[in-house]
């Protein structure tokens, strides 16, 4: 029986390791919501080949070598493109030496950034899963003479401390998209307002503009305001749940295109027409290609762009450093803006699409 | 033996028992009072809530709409799961913990099919039941290997699906390749939404066959009696000639199919998947359904009746919370607080003051005359 | 309270569900003497035990306890313990994972630091006095049932209690245990303890006990002083009907059926199993009633399982009416038209929280097979005809099994294999914890099933029990079949000279 119970415990370990190799390995995108993984890029024989290959930008012979610490891909379609585009970018082809780490649990995010510092890479790019608990990392850093840009997501620490941070203005968006409604120039304003993860810098910066325009607005009202915690099938109910109280309303205002694609499914389920010649104004955020195109064919009004692709500014900045050019600002932020139904083109989709 | 005496012992009958004591005794007391408790709250709080009307969808279908239908339709999956999961609880004394994770894999591979490939897909690329088939196929492959670790390496239930738990939803992403795929064809969703021309929502034809399934699969096989058996003494039913470890696994492998079903209704809502976020915690409600349902936890007898009723009572909470506006990250909340009402009234101890405040007046009225 | 009593009860009253079991009941245990409680199954001995102990609460009636001012309020085991009373029970309550000397201090250790190495040495010491082969640091587990027995009264005589009850200590021991046993006993009688030894055994009441108290059907039939009481008397006063002699049975039946003719039934030869048993031999004919005996532990039942498959049967060959069968698994066995009454009833024979009638119909169940349900209809005419054939008293095939008394849990169980009307019947132990009536009644049924044709294999911890059934016994020792008697050689002093070893005497 001793034996059975061994060897379960082993089939089973054995099993899920496969399991999270296989995440990792089988679409050279590592990440395990649980395990966190780490992956290298095929070293052929270090300095000899990499020298064959000189970084575009940079004038050393060396690959640069970087740490990059994300999130879970598999989070929402917004990290996995984030994550692709960081992936793509730091390649050897591109003069990189990099070394992947995805994790949503900030102590393990913390414990491989001291190991990447040990190993002594030249930058560290870190988007923190929490705000807090960084010190020891940046001080560390600091210490061992490793550059810390942050991309994503900030974290609380003095501007010292890193060399620059490339982000989503979250609540940038939330004034663009409510200054956006504002313009429609509706007579009054009945919004179903459907929430992302509570607490997460999207959801906060994206309800914070919202929140004020209702609070001074006689004419703003909100219907509903509730959590969906980013899932679809919840938005859903949440706006079914508005339509069978009989309430009407004239805004789905959703944190982000998964969101505003449940609601809409509600609105059909129930034959409100929605869009640009509909009853009901439709927004979403993020950037998903079809989401856009729904935007494009007038089936949505608004998208708020929450671009993703920071890998190319990251890079820029890596190789100003390299060249001895500090970056102007310390916080750079990502280029946002909103696609309105009546001005999008194809042009917009295949640019910012993901 | 000699002669048949006749025994008067034999004959005992129950005495009279109180109205109360007898009702609470019922398995299905409980379920049955949470509904009838939030029926009336609702009646009374404003009744327009059962109303009930006929709209026109936007594909000009007539449809019905109002919040009970809202609460048939949206508990499908649930009660889909809670029936898997009394099986499950009822051999094994334990939970799955990982048809959330298992979903979202049914829900990918079927996704996966029907888009060929693609990350938006206009039609479908395989036909339907090929897709749904082959995700069955995978929700019983990941039962059959709960149901390993659980019977044949006797590890704890909720150990043994920890596994799954956490892997689950990687796989799933795995087999997306990491996209989040979107099916537009308007013939993948009919599962999910309507048919053209049924004003019914297809997801509560799907539950009701489902039970019906389940009702006939009870009748007209022993699953019942062999899984209970095992569920009670496993000893005695391998004695009896039972293979309790092949009984254990088949309830996981069924649970697996009840998964699939799920998670084609889920992702046929949508067309589209998330799979770090699909059916999110649905496990915890699965759970519950069966605990409301008066089934112990811990195994032996059970009543399927019992969890289709607990997970309706579910969905009707939650429709009700959605309606007064408590912030739905505030239901958690709400169902501890049934969780804790449930658990404290199961308890034998409570169960014994009810009995004896409810005795206590007959026995005083008696002693008087 | 009278003179010299440690312990009365007056007037106990305790109701179930559809069962009065307990009706204005006295019980008066006196210091430094052991008294019996007789009676039959479900008559409501447990039940008075348990409420002594507060592990039911009574519905009526008083008890005084020596020491205690008034009425004594027992609420819990606790309570009974606080107030002196100590309890062995039938079913070993004690945590098998834990180990021996844990298993005795469990809740008696004041403070939150325990002691490790005086617990150890302490049991060490108890465990070592009353001769029991255990060792402190030894899982409770791992000891056979016996010694776990033994163990818990260790727990109990270490409590220093004024009132030791003792709930049918023996049924799991051997003659040997059983004399440790009866010495401990004595010993604790002299320093002034009042034990209450609840028995199915009559020899051993009449061995050790100076009274008895005699229940039947929950009410009190009386208290006897044992001079005044042969056990004829006693065993109609339990019974509640006039008995002329426990050797009845044989005139009714004509005596032991004996059929040394005919091909057999079951061949078995070099057959071993996973549980440890030297390869053994065995065959049974048509109509044939035989029977492993031999101490506990001697592996008769580990033959008897290797038969039914209920062990990895790891070689030999099995021939059932001359063909060659291979039974890997009870299924297997069952098929064969074998039946098995395990000796272990609550762990192996009953589902405790199913019905009566389910547990009666299961094994015909699955005989029948998956997609062949009984009906409900017939389910409820089957378990009806077993209950009136067998007299099983319970208040309906609905109710659990659980609640019903040993005695009748049994009878489940043979209704169970007799309902899938077997050609061969083992039965380990049908009798053990059962009151004097129903064993007659199931040895009567045994020779009946004889007579009827049907083989029955016979497994009794009572060598007389074996003696008025059997036609012939195969003896046991270290798990080795070391004998086979019949005929003339069926005596006890025969059976019990080839258990202790031919050689030596």
């Amino acid at each position: 029986m001793k034996m059975k119970k061994v060897l379960g415990l082993a089939l089973a370990a054995a099993l899920s390791l496969s399991l999270v190799a296989c995440g990792g390995g089988g679409n050279n995108n590592g990440g395990a919501s649980s395990g966190g993984n780490t992956s290298n890029p095929p070293a052929g024989g270090s300095s000899s080949s990499s020298s064959a290959q000189q970084p575009t930008g940079g004038g050393t012979g060396e690959p640069i070598t970087v740490g990059i610490i994300n999130n879970d891909p598999n989070e929402s379609g917004y990290r996995t493109a984030n994550d692709a585009a960081m992936r793509a970018m730091f390649t050897e082809a591109n003069g990189y030496k990099a070394t992947f780490y995805n994790n949503n649990d900030a102590a393990q995010q913390i414990a491989e950034a001291q190991q990447m510092i040990q190993n002594e890479v030249d930058f560290l790019l870190l988007s923190p899963a929490s705000t807090t608990g960084w010190d020891t990392v940046l001080k560390d850093a600091q210490d061992a003479g490793t550059q810390v840009i942050l991309f994503d997501r900030m974290l609380e620490a003095d501007e010292s401390m890193y060399v620059a941070a490339v982000v989503s203005d979250m609540p940038a968006e939330g004034v663009t998209a409510v200054n956006w409604l504002a313009d429609q120039g509706l007579e009054e304003y009945n919004i179903v307002h459907i929430q992302g993860l509570m607490g997460t810098d999207a959801q906060v910066g994206r309800t914070g503009a919202l929140d004020e325009k209702v609070a001074a607005e006689a004419n703003w009202n909100y219907v509903t305001q509730q959590t969906a915690s980013w899932d679809e099938e919840t938005a859903r109910t949440i706006t079914q749940s508005v339509i069978d109280s009989g309430k009407s309303f004239n805004v789905i205002y959703a944190e982000n295109n998964g969101m505003a694609r449940g609601a809409v499914a509600a609105l059909d389920a129930n034959g409100i027409t929605h869009g640009k010649d509909g009853d009901v104004i439709v927004m979403g955020f993020d950037s998903d290609t079809w989401a856009m195109e729904a935007v494009l064919n007038g089936s949505w009004n608004y998208m708020g762009l929450c671009n993703p692709l920071q890998a190319e500014t990251v890079d820029r900045i890596i190789k100003d450093l390299a060249a001895g050019n500090a970056p102007s600002q310390k916080i750079i932020y990502t280029p946002e803006q909103g696609f309105d139904a009546a001005t999008i083109t194809q042009a917009d989709v295949d640019t910012y699409g993901t | 033996m000699s002669a048949p005496v006749k025994n008067p012992e034999t004959q005992v009958r129950r005495p009279d028992e109180p109205l109360f004591k007898r009702l609470t005794r019922q398995q299905l007391f409980i379920p049955v009072a949470a509904l009838a408790l939030l029926v009336l709250f609702n009646l009374i709080a404003d009744p327009s809530f059962f109303a009930v009307s006929i709209n026109q969808n936007s594909l000009g279908n007539p449809v019905l709409s109002g919040n009970m239908v809202s609460v048939l339709d949206n508990a499908s999956e649930l009660v889909i799961l809670s029936i898997g999961m009394t099986l499950v609880t009822a051999s094994s004394g334990g939970q799955d913990i990982s048809v959330g994770a298992t979903m979202a894999i049914a829900g990918s591979v079927i996704l996966r099919m029907v888009c060929g490939g693609q990350v938006t897909a206009d039609t479908m690329q395989t036909p339907l039941i090929l897709a749904v088939l082959a995700g069955v196929l995978a929700t019983m492959l990941c039962g059959a290997f709960n149901g390993t670790l659980v019977a044949y390496f006797k590890i704890q239930p909720m150990v043994a699906t920890l596994i799954m738990y956490t892997a689950g939803r990687s796989i799933a992403a795995w087999i997306n390749n990491n996209q989040l795929p979107i099916i537009n064809d308007l013939g993948f969703k009919y599962a999910g939404t309507f048919l053209p021309g049924v004003p019914v929502p297809t997801p509560i034809f799907i539950t009701v066959l489902v039970i019906l399934a389940f009702w006939l699969i009870l009748k007209f096989t022993t699953l019942g009696l062999y899984t209970q058996s095992v569920g009670i003494n496993a000893n005695s039913s391998r004695l009896n000639g039972l293979d309790p470890k092949l009984i254990k696994l088949l309830t996981y492998v069924i649970l697996g199919v009840c998964v699939a079903l799920a998670g084609f209704i889920r992702v046929s809502r949508s067309g589209s998947i998330n799979y770090s976020r699909m059916a999110e915690n649905i496990e915890m409600d699965a759970i519950l359904a069966v605990a409301l349902g008066g089934n112990a936890l811990s195994g032996g007898k059970f009543n399927i009746y019992g969890s289709i009723l607990g997970a309706y009572v579910i969905q009707f909470l939650t429709t009700t919370l959605y309606k007064y506006d408590v912030p739905s990250t505030a239901l958690p909340a709400y169902k501890a607080v049934v969780v804790i009402l449930l658990v404290v009234l199961s308890a034998p101890v409570v169960r014994e003051k009810l009995a004896s405040m409810k005795k206590a007046p007959a026995k005083a009225a008696k002693e008087v005359s | 309270m009278q003179e010299g009593a440690v312990l009365e009860m007056r007037g106990i009253c305790k109701y179930f569900p559809g069962v009065r079991a307990l009706q204005d009941v006295d019980f008066t245990l006196r210091e430094g003497e052991i008294h019996a409680l007789m009676g039959e199954n479900g008559a409501g001995k447990s039940t008075l035990i348990k409420v002594l102990t507060g592990v039911y609460p009574k519905d009526g009636g008083e008890v005084h306890i020596r020491g205690v001012e008034g009425a004594a309020v027992i609420r819990s085991p606790q309570d009974a313990q606080n107030a002196g009373i100590s309890t062995v029970y039938q079913e070993i309550t004690l945590c098998p994972n834990l180990t021996v000397a844990e298993n005795m201090y469990i809740g008696r250790t004041k403070g939150a630091v325990t002691n490790w190495r005086r617990m150890n040495s302490g049991a060490g010491k108890i465990l070592e006095s009353l001769g029991i082969p255990a060792s402190p640091r030894q899982q409770l587990g791992s000891c056979s049932i016996a010694v776990q027995q033994m163990v818990a009264i260790a727990r109990a005589v270490d409590m220093e209690c004024k009132v030791l009850i003792l709930d049918e200590p023996t049924s799991s021991l051997d003659e040997q245990e059983v004399v440790k046993l009866f010495g401990l006993m004595r010993d604790l009688k002299a320093k002034g303890v009042g034990i209450i030894f609840v028995t199915h055994f009559l020899e051993q009441v009449y061995e050790v006990c100076d009274r008895i108290t005699v229940l039947r059907d929950g009410q009190l039939v009386g208290e006897y002083v044992i001079e005044d009481l042969p056990r004829v008397q006693l065993v109609s006063k339990m019974l509640g009907k006039e008995l002329d002699d426990m050797a009845d049975i044989k005139g009714e039946t004509g005596g032991v059926a004996i059929s040394q003719e005919g091909a057999p039934v079951l061949e078995a030869q070099d057959l071993c199993s996973s549980a440890g048993i030297k390869p053994f031999d065995f065959s049974i004919r048509r109509g044939e009633v035989n029977g492993f005996t031999g101490l506990l532990g001697s592996g008769r039942s580990e033959c008897v399982r290797a038969i039914f498959g209920a062990d990895r049967v790891t070689g030999g060959h099995v021939k059932m009416d001359g063909q060659n069968v291979k039974i890997k698994k009870p299924l297997d066995a069952m098929k064969q038209g074998i039946g098995y009454l395990p000796e272990d009833r609550k762990g192996d024979g009953i589902v405790g929280d199913l019905s009566v009638r389910e547990n009666i119909i299961l094994a015909y169940q699955v005989m029948k097979g998956f997609f062949r349900p009984v009906s409900r209809a017939q389910a409820e005419a089957f378990a009806d005809e077993y209950i009136k054939l067998l007299e099983i008293k319970t208040a309906s095939s609905d109710t659990p099994i659980k609640s019903l008394s040993g005695g009748n849990q049994q009878k489940c169980i043979l209704a169970r294999w007799l309902l899938t009307d077997p050609t061969y019947l083992i039965l380990d132990e049908p009798t053990r914890g059962i009151d004097i009536g129903t064993k007659i009644e199931i040895q009567k049924l045994v020779l009946k099933l004889a007579s009827e044709g049907k083989s029955v294999t016979f497994i009794s911890s009572e060598i007389d029990e074996m003696l008025r059934t059997c036609s012939r016994l195969i003896v046991m020792r270290d798990r080795k079949a070391v004998g086979e008697l019949k005929g003339d050689d069926l005596t006890q002093t025969k059976i019990m000279a080839t258990i202790a070893g031919g050689d030596e005497k």
